[in-house]
């Protein structure tokens, strides 16, 4: 093994150390599928408001039971309120990747991110 | 009409590079044999023999053992002109002009570890380019990137470590 060591020059280590830093640092990649980019806002399945996930917003869907309020940031969105009685899409918190969506089922909105290519077709509920 | 004999005159020059791109084309051949998790992930043990070119006979040799070495290892595991030539071509082409650069680095502090990775970085980054533009036409190439860069760096220090070590036993 020392003799295998000493074939490296200190000039090998540096780039070694380098590319192992590059490597390490791009590893994050494999994980993320992708980068958001618009917010999709649904009610009964149909669209009612589409942002690109560049400026903050704030957007208001009336739904059966009143008033569900968007929030859509640089990169993420979220429920920010909802008259539901549960909860579960404000509780979901900020959404990043694409596909990913908060449903409040009992006023019939959604919350759906999309990515440049989307995956699938679309999502029955 | 008289049969004319045309005979190409062989330097010794020309023996050299016929032998190292055999001893490289050997490599490519028992590596095709080896199962690779991936494609794109293979150790490239002919690297070791271009770097060992390089280091002895200059960059002209090189290229000529890696370029003779991509066309007639694809012959003999019949990939000619399949996607997997091109990408090796494209993959091969790329490490040369790195290479290029490498041997100009000062040799007391880079030896040929430092060339095999560079090398072998160009090398997986050439083929990725080419995937991109031809192959898939799709960004999604560009996942997997860390796992080749991994396997790029792991391989490019084993190959250049063994170059390395012929290198200095043949001293």
């Amino acid at each position: 093994m020392k003799n295998w060591l000493d074939l490296l020059r200190p000039g090998d280590w540096i780039i070694v150390l380098i590319c192992l830093a590059g490597v390490a640092a791009s590893f994050p990649l494999l994980w993320t599928g992708g980068k958001a980019e618009r917010a999709v806002v649904r009610l009964d399945g149909r669209v009612m408001a589409e942002f690109p996930l560049v400026a903050p917003h704030r957007y208001s869907v009336a739904g059966p039971l009143g008033d569900t309020l968007i929030e859509i940031a640089p990169g993420r969105a979220r429920v920010l309120s909802d008259p539901g009685p549960r909860q579960y899409c404000v509780q979901q918190g900020w959404l990043t990747r694409p596909n990913a969506i908060a449903i409040c089922a009992p006023n019939h909105v959604s919350l759906s991110l999309s990515g440049r290519d989307p995956s699938h077709d679309s999502i029955a509920y | 009409m008289t049969a004319s004999l045309i005979e190409l005159p062989v330097t010794a020059n020309d023996r050299r590079i016929a032998r190292y791109a055999a001893a490289a084309i050997a490599l490519t051949v028992a590596e095709a044999a080896l199962p690779s998790p991936l494609p794109g992930v293979k150790p490239g043990l002919a690297n070791i023999v271009v770097l060992i070119v390089l280091m002895r006979h200059g960059w002209r040799d090189a290229a000529w053992v890696a370029l003779l070495r991509v066309v007639a290892g694809s012959l003999l595991v019949g990939q000619f002109l399949a996607p997997g030539f091109f990408l090796g071509l494209t993959g091969a082409l790329a490490s040369l002009a790195v290479l290029a650069g490498a041997v100009r680095l000062p040799q007391g502090w880079f030896g040929p570890v430092t060339a095999s990775i560079l090398a072998a970085f160009a090398h997986i980054g050439g083929q990725l380019l080419l995937a991109r533009l031809w192959l898939v036409p799709h960004d999604g190439v560009f996942y997997l990137a860390p796992v080749f860069a991994a396997s790029a760096l792991v391989f490019g220090i084993v190959n250049g470590l063994i170059a390395a070590r012929l290198l200095k036993d043949s001293l």
